[in-house]
């Protein structure tokens, strides 16, 4: 399996690609349709992320000593987004997650471009996420 | 009275006022549609932020000195130019606040605090804005009474109908806005404000969105408060009034205690300065003050029929244009309505399409508007509003209306 930062590095490689802001978005697009579905049992409200204008549910299961993240959202460039923080962090073992440096997010050009309260949605998902992470590793101890 | 100048609608001259205007956001021309929120300022706005800090800052109402009286004159006189400006009977009646929710937070806390009793019913059109609805529900919870809503209609209007069968209640308050900033509609205010007071309520009415685009006569309404904001109207932030009448105005207790509402401190007990400084306490935004009286002049000299006429023809062409489009749902289609237009597109999250026009460079309002039991009430989460000021283009709604197109097309 590859690791957190070479699938990091895989997606800011995608991402420059395209010259465009257009490009960019349109990827971003598919990548949010092609977000495996979330269970609806989870799509609900103490699954929401606060902090995001659009509605983001985000699920979390330990299988193994792997977490496993499901997400959905009723905003097609927000699911886009999602995936890109789901890619890398999905299947790893709880303290992956949490030293994980979500840095890459800035090389993709994307934040530049993401309103700022876009962009705080996005820091309120890779909190949640490591929230998740912190969450597991607790009960495992 | 104002005297109309001579000068016919002249766009182009409007638009070289506003040099904020005149940029490229994310490499295109910015097309500002953003207005229900904060309006941009002309250039007479700007300069005479600039103008009192370079010739006649200094704190008002205090100082013996020269620059003091200076700027508490044009303090007073901007007071006096919303007199005129609302039409009220005395420019003691004018309270300066902070903006609209100040002004509601003040008739909740200062008249509320004082004459609301457990029981009492205040109701609150189901199209407020939430600084119209949670200011009314703070003070109901302390004091035991109850906020209910007057629901609205499919339309986008106010249930009239229920709204005669709420008054049976016998409520002691109305909350009201004169313009709604979700929908656009323009309230029949006038005829709210007399059925209430037939049964012996009282009427706030939210003037936020109204200052911008009409003619406000105060005592032809018979309101016996009225809220403004200043930004929304090519004034400065932080600036805004509350009209009261001013027998209403006298029975109420202070909203704050400090410097200049006093007329004297003991520990023994104070007593309150006369109207409007009893409201006024400390030191205010003084600039602000100052330069929403400048704003005001400025609408006054291209006219508000010239600039509500202006508004109603874009509005016009925006909704015909968009029409065109597959898939356009506009909210809230009163027959009365002033320049916004709120709307979804099937199959489109307005947060989405919002991202795409912002790419594009313009500037609209997604979500709910702080005025979330307007969404609940269509059963919809949020809307695209695109709301528009005296200096838009007709041309800029054709860049819109193609960016909403070519979104929709990338999204769906
Ligand atoms: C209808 C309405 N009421 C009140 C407000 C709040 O005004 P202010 O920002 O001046 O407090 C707004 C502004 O968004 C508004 O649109």
């Amino acid at each position: 399996m590859e690791s957190i930062q070479e699938i990091q590095e895989e997606i800011v490689d995608d991402f420059a690609l395209f010259e465009d802001w257009m490009g960019k978005y349109n990827h971003l697009i598919d990548l949010g349709k092609d977000l495996p579905e979330i269970d609806d049992a989870y799509k609900t409200d103490d699954h929401l992320i606060k902090g995001c204008q659009s509605r983001v549910w985000l699920h979390a299961d330990m299988k193994g000593e792997k977490i496993h993240f499901s997400a959905d959202s009723d905003a097609i460039i927000t699911k886009g987004i999602i995936s890109l923080l789901i890619r890398p962090l999905n299947h790893r073992s709880p303290d992956e997650i949490l030293n994980a440096d979500m840095g890459f997010v800035d090389e993709i050009g994307l934040k530049e471009h993401l309103s700022p309260t876009r962009a705080n949605g996005l820091v309120s998902m890779i909190k949640q996420m490591k929230t998740y992470a912190l969450a597991f590793k607790a009960k495992s101890l | 009275m104002i005297t109309k100048p001579e000068t016919k609608f002249d766009l182009e001259a409007i638009r070289n006022e506003f040099p904020i205007l005149n940029q490229k956001v994310n490499g295109q021309d910015l097309v500002y549609f953003d207005n229900a929120a904060t309006s941009q300022k002309p250039k007479k706005v700007i300069q005479a932020i600039q103008d009192y800090y370079q010739n006649i800052n200094a704190n008002i109402h205090r100082g013996v000195h020269k620059l003091s009286q200076l700027a508490t004159d044009a303090y007073e006189a901007s007071r006096k130019t919303l007199q005129e400006h609302l039409n009220a009977r005395f420019a003691h009646e004018i309270i300066f606040t902070t903006g609209a929710s100040q002004g509601v937070n003040l008739v909740a806390r200062a008249w509320g605090g004082k004459f609301l009793k457990s029981g009492d019913i205040i109701l609150v059109s189901g199209m407020e804005h939430h600084s119209n609805i949670v200011p009314w529900q703070i003070i109901a919870q302390e004091k035991g009474a109850e906020v209910l809503p007057i629901p609205i209609l499919e339309s986008g209007e106010l249930d009239l109908e229920a709204f005669h069968e709420l008054l049976k209640k016998n409520p002691v308050l109305v909350a009201v806005n004169h313009v709604s900033n979700a929908l656009g509609t323009i309230n029949p205010v006038k005829e709210i404000i007399k059925l209430s007071h037939e049964k012996g309520a009282l009427v706030l009415v939210d003037g936020a969105q109204s200052l911008p685009h009409m003619k406000i006569d105060v005592q032809d309404l018979n309101a016996d408060f009225y809220v403004v904001s200043g930004h929304k109207a090519y004034g400065p932030t932080g600036s805004g009034a509350l009209y009261g009448k001013e027998d209403l105005l006298k029975e109420m207790n202070p909203y704050m205690g400090g410097g200049e509402m006093i007329s004297e401190v003991k520990f023994s007990g104070s007593t309150w300065a006369d109207l409007p400084h009893k409201f006024e306490a400390g030191t205010p935004h003084i600039e602000g003050g100052i330069v929403l009286g400048k704003a005001i002049d400025w609408m006054n000299e291209i006219g508000l029929e010239e600039i509500s006429r202006h508004e109603n023809e874009l509005l016009i062409y925006a909704q015909s244009k968009l029409n065109e489009l597959e898939g356009f749902r506009p909210i809230g289609q009163a027959k009365n309505k002033a320049s916004v237009l709120s709307f979804l597109m099937e199959g489109v999250h307005p947060y989405d399409l919002g991202m795409i026009l912002d790419q594009l460079g313009i500037a609209v309002r997604t979500g709910h508007h702080c005025a979330q039991p307007v969404m609940d009430s269509y059963k919809i989460p949020g809307t695209i509003r695109a709301s528009f000021a005296v200096y838009n283009t007709k041309a800029e709604i054709d860049r819109f209306v193609q960016g909403v197109q070519q979104a929709c097309e990338m999204l769906r």
